[in-house]
């Protein structure tokens, strides 16, 4: 049928938001509200010995100073839980809801401040009084996982909080056999999320802080609703987490955060309403960060640049706390071969802490190092063996007729990777031809004679999405004829009720416009996992698509018992349910109020009350998307500047639900890895003092920076999930940077300059290109 | 502290509230007037996100004090669409183009945009990029934004329409 | 983050505003406010009072005579960028100026505000020092004094001038019809501030050798710079590449400083490359003149 499955349908969500009726968390307004702001440390690695806040709590409109103690009768630890199921396990890597004893990271929390308004708030907390007695900070991941190393925080023995490896096949064999051996040093670095909406709490505290009702801008309110049901012991029944529009997520709103908690405790302390609305400084102080991998890398090739085995070591930073289970180092390192038939691999995974802002994801987390360490490698084997680099990764893709690809890893929900469909090499083989690939040797010989620099580079990337277990999805018909999905993943701005609306509508024969959708509430749906790792098209899409069906199946039913005829002669159509060769229908609003049920009145037999379905489909499988992109720069030699003049991407992520939402998530995506590559540091001094604080300082790309990106889409059908489809939200991100840097290289190829790193900031480049000069 | 009587024209209507001089306008528009839709992202002058248009001229609603708006014509992004709801070309356009996903920055960009085609009705996609390039978008990449202020222009030539 | 607390004064006229100033210690001029806010939102600054200088109508407006261009210090850049007259005479001011900020933060800035904030990198300081401008600045009893531009820049983002003075405009020098000029500069992202910009205006003699020039850096030390080395040295030349290149060396005489948004060599690299760039296009420009 497909009336709205891959059709552009404008979305749901834009009238309000194009008017100015959006409700953001710091858009809601409560009777009496107060306002907090944390005291926050100063110091990258202090003891606290002294805390006067007495002044402060006189000053005008402030109605609290807390602190861990104060926090301390409203919690049952005082620390955060490594994750929503809480466990007995002793931690030593959560961050704490305040810390009273010793700071380990600029901007870590030491105290809420509550008053009649945020200014006031913030006039008394920089009249706190915090005595630090500073201690050693680490401040470079390298030099920290050593014995004997100044440990980050006192607790600790090591700053090395877990070591892995991760590899399979015979990979000192495959060196020993190989014709050659390229080894590099990459370093990189992500930065941070920037949503342009930063973080916020509002709590709306109800008889006396028995019963509380939570705004947050989260990508996870059933995570922060199970921590605060843990955290708070409260009864599921007093508690009701709710996520407003979200101003964007990238993965920082990812994490349950220490303010989160602190926030709803002192509610319930005081019995009074509070806000709290993030500052960006906060945010760069304070929402988690993607920050420095550091890999030592070898790659053993044949004499036709065939990859035998991979090998290396990758120290992961992952500064003062661990929001949540380490994934990221493990996403990268098992991510590595990519779309790459790698027979041996290798790879030592260190995670370090050190004196900085907590690392968790941001938008493609740890894809986006692997495809950069990898694309690196299979370039440094082109330009060492003289050959073509899209030639080299075509030798080395995974054909078409290997699918389904078996990883030899295990993702870590302990199942085995298994790429379950893409044909790599027609798709590499596209984006090549859409991008002029063949001409470019000319083009770029041409420019070099006028004295311009240009270059031209790609990048494959291969992302697994859809991860489970579950999500939940509900399809309800009222007695009105309006229809309602419930789910518990969460729309941080990608289109997610235009998509589920467009799945739900489908199986009902109505209009999107005819179907709401409530995401993120914790009071109307049970149970859900959230927003992340692309995958709540396919898991709530699946969902829905399977509910939507199920209620489809009840009104045909039900009208089949209510109109006397076989359910055969019944269709459905525009809401209704037809007698195929008459007139005569039921709308899905009667049959759902017959199905709801009335007192003394008998129920149709052999049908289930309730014209709705809840599905909470299963999966433990990643549905994995492949990307190739091709960028082409032009690089001014006396300054470092890059300037990207064409960018095309390919992708295919299975079925397109939504083509327009899909382009949008394709093209956002690339300007963050764009971002990455040439504009965002997130810089420390050697004290670990965050240097880079403001939107001056942390550059986010902007409108003149970027060309239009030219896009190309390939449908293969997901064969593990009922809607066909793959994840998008993650895959324009991954092979950006790497794309980019390919083809800066690639410009400056007549200085033979390798580039080993990203971002590569201007300086940084020009300061290669000085030095390539110099020795040229 | 002092309070200041604050009397402005927001889109048109008569308004007024008290607030203490540091108030900025985007907090007073959002707090004191609750005229939520100019969003606030940095709060040091650099996203755009709470862009209004001060006596014609946008503005960062962040770098201005209410109380310096007192007497002046403030438009914001509740003043765009018609009284009877129907959306303004460019609120039309960035939906049919997907001009906005999480829709934080979209009401500095509606802003923005209105007051470069006041002045430029027919932009090419370059002046679109320079006029919006003190607004901060994470989620579109831009290209949606400039495709719906082009398409926007292009209506407001067709139906001879002020922006 | 919010402001700290102050008091707020909006007088109408210049001496009200001055005695203000005067008349509270730790107070401070609210002009554009397209620096000062941003400051005062992250609470570098807590001032007790600020005299906000928006509504004094005599500080604002633009007047072309013979031989200078006066320009009110509360004139907004926006309105001095799309100036007729200042693109007539001036034409610089309209190629800098777009490289100023944004369009929201040009509908506010002023020209007083941004020469008394005095970033290193600031287009319009750089342009003050490039055309020897002369600054008008109010004190207490009606009292004004008239500085030069060179006396007025008295060290890192310092203007030489009294805590309750205000600056009442700019006065600036104009070169003959047809002078040939150029503002260059390398920023991270258009409308960020300059890692160096470069700015240059020059005349030329009927021979088509340069009779008269000016060379202005900005970004790249604790001040803008002229660089008089290079002016004198093209004197009486045609520009032609090699001077052109031997008038860049003369950048290694700058007063350079390194911070995290570039070290004091890179920026070197960044000047001579704007300045090269400048210098071409302003000869370019130049229409000859018989003299």
């Amino acid at each position: 049928m497909n009336r709205l499955i891959g059709k552009s349908v404008p979305r749901l969500e834009d009238p309000a938001l194009l008017v100015g009726k959006g409700r953001y968390v710091d858009d809601i307004h409560l009777s009496d509200m107060l306002h907090c702001t944390f005291v926050r440390s100063t110091m990258a690695h202090a003891a606290i010995t002294g805390f006067d806040a007495e002044f402060a709590r006189s000053m005008p409109g402030v109605h609290a100073v807390l602190t861990a103690s104060d926090l301390a009768p409203m919690l049952m630890s005082k620390r955060m839980p490594l994750s929503a199921a809480p466990s007995k396990e002793e931690n030593s890597s959560t961050p704490f809801v305040l810390q009273d004893r010793e700071v380990s990271y600029v901007g870590e929390p030491v105290a809420l401040v509550i008053a009649d308004s945020r200014a006031e708030a913030e006039d008394a907390a920089s009249a706190v009084q915090v005595e630090y007695e500073p201690l050693p900070v680490v401040v470079d991941a390298r030099k920290a996982y050593e014995p004997g190393a100044e440990v980050v925080r006192s607790e600790l023995k090591s700053n090395l909080l877990n070591k892995l490896h991760v590899g399979y096949g015979e990979v000192d064999e495959a060196f020993a056999a190989a014709a050659h051996v390229f080894a590099d040093d990459i370093w990189q670095h992500r930065g941070c999320g920037h949503s342009i909406e930063t973080r916020g709490v509002v709590v709306e505290s109800r008889f006396g802080g028995s019963e509380l009702c939570i705004w947050s801008s989260t990508q996870m309110p059933h995570d922060l609703f199970y921590m605060l049901v843990a955290m708070l012991d409260m009864d599921e029944n007093r508690l009701r987490v709710i996520t407003p529009d979200v101003g964007g997520g990238f993965g920082p709103k990812y994490c349950i955060y220490p303010e989160e908690i602190a926030i709803p405790a002192a509610a319930r302390l005081l019995n009074r309403n509070l806000k709290w609305i993030e500052d960006r400084r906060e945010y760069f102080m304070a929402a988690v960060q993607e920050r420095d991998q550091y890999w030592t890398l070898e790659i053993a090739v044949d004499a036709d640049a065939r990859i035998l085995g991979l090998r290396g070591r990758l120290v992961h930073d992952q500064g003062a706390y661990a929001p949540k289970a380490v994934n990221l180092p493990y996403n990268s390192a098992t991510a590595m071969t990519g779309p790459y038939i790698v027979p041996a691999y290798g790879m030592d995974v260190l995670i370090v802490h050190t004196n900085k802002v907590p690392v968790s994801s941001v938008r493609g987390a740890g894809y986006p190092q692997a495809a950069f360490a990898m694309e690196r490698m299979m370039d440094l084997i082109a330009v060492r063996m003289d050959l073509d680099r899209a030639e080299v990764r075509r030798r080395n893709l995974i054909p078409p007729e290997k699918m389904p690809y078996v990883k030899q890893l295990k993702a870590r929900s302990g199942v085995a990777m298994i790429y379950d469909s893409g044909d790599y090499i027609a798709s590499q083989a596209e984006t090549l031809a859409a991008a002029g690939w063949e001409d470019f040797p000319a083009r770029q010989k041409a420019a070099l004679a006028e004295g311009r620099y240009i270059g031209i580079g790609l990048a494959n990337a291969v992302k697994g999405t859809g991860r489970g277990p579950f999500e939940s999805g509900t399809v309800r018909v009222s007695q009105n004829g309006k229809i309602s999905v419930f789910t518990g993943a969460t729309a941080m701005g990608q289109g997610l009720a235009t998509a589920l609306a467009q799945i739900c509508a489908e199986e009902l024969s109505v209009t999107p416009e005819d179907v709401t959708v409530i995401a993120g509430d914790t009071a109307v749906t049970p149970l859900g996992l959230g927003g992340f790792a692309s995958r709540q098209l396919v898991t709530a899409g699946s969902s829905v698509h399977l509910a939507a069906k199920s209620v489809a199946a009840k009104a045909i039913k039900a009208a089949s018992r209510l109109m006397e005829v076989d359910e055969d002669a019944l269709k459905l159509e525009e809401g209704r349910v037809w007698i195929r060769d008459g007139n005569r229908s039921l709308g899905l609003g009667e049959l759902a109020q017959v199905l709801r049920g009335a007192p003394g009145f008998a129920f149709p037999a052999d049908l289930e009350p309730g014209l709705s379905t809840s599905i909470q489909w299963k999966t433990d499988a990643l549905t994995y998307a492949n990307a190739c992109h091709i960028a082409e720069v032009e690089v001014d030699i006396d300054l470092g500047e890059v300037t990207v003049a064409r960018y095309v991407a390919f992708h295919d992520s299975g079925r397109l639900i939504n083509p327009m939402i899909v382009e949008g998530q394709v093209v956002g995506g690339i300007a963050h890895g764009i971002g990455n590559a040439l504009f965002e540091f997130m810089g420390y001094d050697e004290t670990a003092q965050p240097v880079t604080t403001t939107f001056q300082e942390y550059l986010l790309v902007t409108a003149t920076e970027l060309p239009n990106f030219e896009t190309i889409y390939r449908e293969t059908p997901s064969g593990l999930n009922p809607i066909g489809a793959k994840g998008i939200g993650e895959a324009g991100t991954i092979p950006a940077a790497a794309a980019v840097v390919s083809a800066v290289e690639n410009a400056l190829s007549p200085f033979r300059i390798r580039i080993s790193q990203t971002p590569i900031l201007p300086e940084r480049l020009f300061n290669l290109i000085q030095a390539a000069r110099a020795t040229t | 502290m002092r309070t200041h009587l604050i009397e402005m024209k927001v889109n048109g209507k008569a308004c007024s509230g008290e607030a203490v001089a540091r108030t900025t306008l985007a907090d007073f528009l959002r707090h004191t007037l609750h005229l939520t839709g100019t969003h606030v992202g940095c709060e040091h002058g650099v996203c755009g996100a709470c862009t209004v248009l001060v006596d014609g001229v946008s503005t960062r609603g962040c770098l201005m004090l209410a109380v310096q708006a007192n007497g002046a014509r403030v438009e914001t992004v509740e003043g765009l669409a018609s009284a009877e709801g129907v959306l303004h070309p460019l609120q039309q356009a960035f939906r049919d183009q997907h001009g906005l996903q999480c829709g934080f920055c979209t009401p500095g960009m509606l802003i923005t945009l209105k007051e470069l085609l006041a002045e430029n009705p027919d932009p090419t996609e370059d002046e679109v990029r320079d006029a919006i390039s003190g607004n901060i978008c994470r989620c579109t990449g831009y290209q949606s934004i400039v495709a719906a202020a082009l398409q926007a222009a292009k209506e407001l030539r067709r139906s001879g329409s002020a922006p | 983050m919010k402001p700290p607390p102050f008091e707020y004064f909006c007088p109408t006229g210049l001496n009200e505003a001055v005695e203000l100033l005067a008349a509270h210690e730790n107070s401070k001029v609210l002009a554009g406010g397209q620096s000062l806010m941003a400051m005062l939102n992250l609470r570098y600054l807590f001032p007790d009072v600020l005299v906000d200088i928006n509504r004094i109508d005599e500080l604002a407006g633009i007047a072309v005579a013979s031989g200078a261009a006066r320009i009110g210090a509360m004139t907004r850049q926006r309105v001095i960028e799309t100036n007729g007259e200042i693109a007539r005479v001036a034409p610089i001011f309209r190629e800098a100026l777009k490289l100023v900020g944004h369009r929201q933060t040009r509908n506010r800035g002023t020209i007083g505000g941004s020469l008394c904030h005095l970033d290193p990198a600031a287009e319009l300081a750089t342009l003050a020092l490039l055309h020897d401008a002369v600054v008008e600045i109010a004190g207490r009893d009606g009292g004004r004094r008239r500085l030069g531009i060179h006396d007025f820049i008295a060290g890192f983002m310092m203007p030489n001038i009294e805590m309750h003075e205000i600056v009442v405009a700019i006065e600036v020098p104009l070169w003959s019809a047809g002078h040939g000029y150029a503002f260059h500069e390398f920023a991270r992202r258009h409308g960020d501030f300059a890692i160096a910009s470069a700015a240059c205006l020059l005349e030329k003699d009927g021979g088509g050798a340069i009779s008269r020039i000016s060379i202005a850096l900005g970004g790249v030390g604790s001040v803008p710079q002229r660089l008089s080395a290079a002016e004198e040295f093209l004197l009486g030349k045609r520009g032609e590449p090699g001077n052109l290149a031997s008038a860049l060396e003369f950048c290694a005489g700058l007063e350079l400083i390194g911070d995290f948004h570039g070290s004091a060599e890179y920026r070197l690299s960044v000047v001579r490359s704007m300045l090269r760039k400048s210098l071409e296009l302003a000869l370019a420009r130049a229409g000859r003149r018989d003299t």
